[in-house]
């Protein structure tokens, strides 16, 4: 196929139970900016092990990655 | 606390009365939760009201398809309060782990509430997996303040391995109850050598009393506070109801009697 180097790869995610299709090579930390989210207020599990918030930056994203992206809510 | 003019100052009366859980002090004796209000500014206003330092908070997915939900961190500041996150609704050692490793990532401390929970109607603590989750808590680091039934062989075996505090139940989550076994919450505070609070089943602001009379060393409460017609009116009673109980117990009660006594003396009538 022509023109191959140009198609941007996608991978499939799966964030908070959610799939979803990102462009391979993204990092955590870009794809918590694409989300738009305050890295401040909140916390990330990736496949069961937590990612400290220092490495999101570092951290590249592989096809079939389960995600939990938890923040504080009201409790007792 | 300043003495009137002319009245005899009491030196206890003066003094800090501060409680101290995993070394960290607080002032206030009432611990709140932060589940079940109406809105954010109503959760703010009621825990400013209530003059607690401490509160409970839960971990949850966020919304992806509303990142414009307002958040909790955004009213109640962690800077101002301890944030005690909680392990509401998990059923396992290992929920609870990664729930809690996930809280310690956000907020980045290690103190919180362990509650293992069995089924509705009762949602009675679940002791035996409360038990395993404790240890594992413990092992990797955690602070551990449980919620447990009022069972001190339970509160004993979790004590001895670690927790920093024991939160007996004094009635079944909301029921507004009071405490319904002073007997078994008091022998718990007897053996205790860490703090032990009361924590679900106050209705209103004399349970909380009640509880602190009986020697506990503080209280906690949610539902009664978000769930009452004015949250913020009953977070201040209950600020009230914790320091009159405290104070009531510091002071030391006369003992019930099955007779009266009178209280005015019956020397010096006229006849």
């Amino acid at each position: 196929m022509r023109h191959m180097s140009n198609i941007v790869e996608q991978i499939s995610l799966t964030v908070n139970g959610d799939s979803i299709q990102v462009e391979a090579g993204l990092t955590l930390a870009q794809l918590i900016a694409q989300l738009e989210l305050d890295t401040r207020k909140v916390a990330v599990e990736r496949n069961l092990e937590i990612v400290p918030r220092s490495t999101y930056a570092a951290v590249r994203l592989e096809s079939g990655d389960r995600l939990e992206i938890v923040h504080f809510i009201g409790g007792g | 606390m300043k003495a009137l003019d002319g009245i005899v100052q009491d030196e206890a009366l003066q003094r800090d009365d501060s409680w101290t859980v995993a070394g960290r002090k607080f002032s206030s004796r009432l611990v709140v939760g932060t589940g079940k209000y109406k809105d954010l500014p109503t959760t703010a206003a009621a825990i400013e009201a209530s003059g607690a330092e401490m509160v409970t908070v839960a971990v949850r997915r966020v919304n992806l398809s509303d990142r414009n939900t307002p958040m909790l961190q955004d009213y109640v500041s962690p800077q101002r309060y301890t944030y005690l996150p909680n392990t509401a609704g998990c059923f396992t050692a290992d929920e609870a782990v990664r729930t809690l490793r996930l809280a310690r990532e956000a907020g980045g401390w290690n103190l919180v509430k362990l509650e293992v929970l069995g089924p509705a109607p009762t949602l009675y603590p679940d002791m035996a997996a409360t038990l395993l989750a404790a240890e594992a808590l413990i092992k990797d680091g955690f602070e551990v303040m449980v919620y447990c039934s009022d069972d001190p062989i339970a509160a004993k075996r979790l004590e001895d391995m670690g927790c920093v505090a024991i939160m007996p139940l004094g009635a079944p989550i909301g029921s507004g109850l009071g405490v319904q076994n002073p007997l078994m919450i008091q022998m718990i505070i007897e053996q205790s050598k860490v703090p032990v609070l009361v924590d679900a089943g106050v209705g209103t602001a004399y349970d909380a009393t009640f509880a602190m009379e009986l020697g506990c060393d503080a209280v906690l409460v949610n539902s009664a506070i978000a769930l009452a017609n004015d949250p913020i009116l009953m977070a201040r009673a209950m600020k009230a109801g914790v320091e009159a109980g405290r104070l009531a117990y510091r002071a030391g009660r006369i003992p019930r009697k099955g007779f009266a006594s009178a209280s005015t003396p019956m020397t010096g009538l006229i006849s």
